[in-house]
């Protein structure tokens, strides 16, 4: 008779295996319960305005006026650089005014929400993780409770509604540098006319593709901010927590923005 | 008056109180004593609700902390001031912004003129200057953050203090300086007081009365002589650590 597989410790591999499998699934759970918690607890901050509308004037500083440089600067070469392959691609085979449509639509339905949001997903989401990661270890959140001070009004809500406010603000102009820098490639590099630029952007724009983009840019600010919060909030202890914590932030921000980019195209755009 | 029955407490797999029985009379001072990683600081977290325990019950002035509403635990919290091991001060703040969070009533800390006052005269009490408050926690010394993170403790009035190891990190001096200030805060603020610590000496010299807590469990209560005199294996272990103290015994 053959011994029973041993994964490690005194148990049969066939009482460990499904162990192994439902340790991640529960935790995984247990993540989304406490976020949950998390998010009704914002819900519940919302009319101790008093506490939470200073802080997140200070945070629109932070998110808006603090991450413009960076956002632009993406915006335009992303503008720009989709400007020149799509020349590249198309030059001689369709006509030239389709060049204004293809920056027009790729800027706001894609470019300027996605690439917005993912630079932010960093420098925002790392930022909040890490600070609220080293609150937590250094026991300046469990200092504010025993203060009886709501985490959620003082910490959480003044950064969650600044990316509510700001990162449609700051797709918006994302936007418009991308679409200024696509035209600027486009007429410099391809010789195309502002008639015939405009013409092509105004044949295929449709006023929906705004809403599209800001609706995103709304979905994407709630994701850089409540899931780095989240993250900080419930970092582990020392330096190796918080550091964990700041990747996981990016990292699953990232992802969720990706997620939620396709979910949205799937939902949104009509005929997709 | 603070009181803990039968609390368990575990981390995963790790027991950390394991059925505490302890209690604090209004207006003494206790001081909780253990050697590092006992579950000390676990044990003063439950006063304040930051803790729930696994099972078991914890009573301040008779009302059952982890039962209690969420309106319930603010207006507790309210109560009690706790000083921090690390001073746990908020680093985007300046000390003054720090301890004026600590005044608990609304009203008063929205009054510039009463804040004013108050953050001066708790800086007072923690023997620290006015111009302490302008500077931010970063800019201070390890004994000068615990002394901030006391004066927020005190700032809302408490009527109950919880010490966390507050001489851990301090020189022999400044330890006896700290020591010195919590008796005399006892004396001016008269508020029901949990000294968590590993120092015998320090201990011996605030408390009324002394706890050891030992494996999870409440080994000892009772006074200095109380400890002295123990016959208990673990209580004259821990206290034939501090070798002055055995001095004194004898």
């Amino acid at each position: 008779m053959t011994a029973t597989p041993r994964l490690s410790g005194e148990l049969p591999l066939h009482i460990q295996a499904p162990r192994l499998v439902a340790k991640p699934v529960i935790g995984w759970f247990a993540h989304i319960g406490r976020f949950g918690m998390m998010v009704l607890e914002l819900i519940r901050a919302l009319p101790d305005w008093r506490r939470w509308v200073p802080r997140a004037v200070e945070q629109c500083q932070n998110v808006g006026y603090g991450s413009l440089f960076i956002v632009l600067l993406t915006a335009g070469f992303a503008g720009a650089v989709t400007s020149l392959q799509a020349g590249y691609q198309f030059t001689g085979s369709v006509p030239i005014y389709v060049m204004g449509a293809v920056v027009t639509e790729s800027i706001i339905l894609e470019l300027g929400p996605v690439l917005t949001a993912l630079i932010l997903a960093g420098r925002i989401g790392a930022r909040y993780a890490a600070e609220l990661g080293t609150m937590r270890v250094t026991e300046q959140i469990d200092a504010l409770e025993s203060l009886g001070r709501n985490p959620a009004s003082h910490l959480l809500l003044p950064r969650v509604i600044a990316g509510i406010v700001m990162v449609p603000a700051l797709v918006m102009l994302a936007d418009c540098t991308g679409l200024l820098a696509g035209w600027a490639a486009a007429k410099s590099s391809l010789g195309i006319t502002n008639a015939d630029f405009v013409y092509g952007s105004r044949y295929f724009f449709r006023s929906f593709d705004l809403w599209y983009s800001l609706i995103k840019a709304e979905a994407f600010g709630m994701v850089v901010t409540m899931i780095p919060c989240y993250v900080g909030f419930t970092a582990d202890q020392g330096a190796e927590g918080v550091g964990r914590a700041t990747t996981t932030a990016v990292v699953m921000s990232s992802v969720m923005i990706l997620l939620l980019d396709t979910v949205l195209a799937k939902l949104l755009l009509p005929g997709v | 008056m603070i009181e803990l029955r039968g609390v368990h407490k575990s981390f995963g797999r790790q027991v950390v109180l394991d059925g505490v029985d302890f209690e604090v009379r209004r207006g003494e001072t206790v001081a909780l004593l253990g050697p590092s990683g006992t579950g000390k600081s676990v044990l003063l977290k439950h006063i304040v609700g930051l803790l729930r325990p696994d099972s078991g019950d914890v009573l301040v002035d008779g009302q059952s902390v982890p039962n209690l509403s969420r309106a319930g635990l603010t207006a507790l919290r309210l109560k009690v001031g706790y000083a921090f091991q690390m001073g746990a001060l908020f680093d985007s703040m300046t000390v003054f912004e720090n301890i004026r969070l600590g005044i608990a009533d609304e009203t008063q800390y929205r009054d510039e003129a009463y804040c004013d006052a108050r953050v001066a005269e708790c800086l007072r009490l923690v023997n620290l200057l006015p111009e302490v408050g302008r500077k931010m926690p970063a800019e201070l010394s390890g004994g000068m953050r615990k002394r901030v993170g006391i004066a927020r403790a005190i700032a809302g009035r408490p009527s109950y203090l919880l010490y966390d190891e507050p001489t851990s990190g301090l020189d022999p001096v400044n330890a006896d300086a700290m020591d010195d200030l919590i008796e005399q805060l006892q004396a001016e603020l008269h508020a029901t007081s949990v000294v968590v610590s590993h120092d015998v000496r320090g201990s011996f010299k605030v408390a009324d009365r002394i706890a050891l807590l030992h494996h999870g469990t409440i080994r000892k209560v009772g006074t200095a002589e109380d400890f002295v005199n123990a016959k208990d294996e673990v209580v004259r272990e821990f206290l034939e650590r501090d070798f002055q103290l055995l001095e004194a015994g004898r």
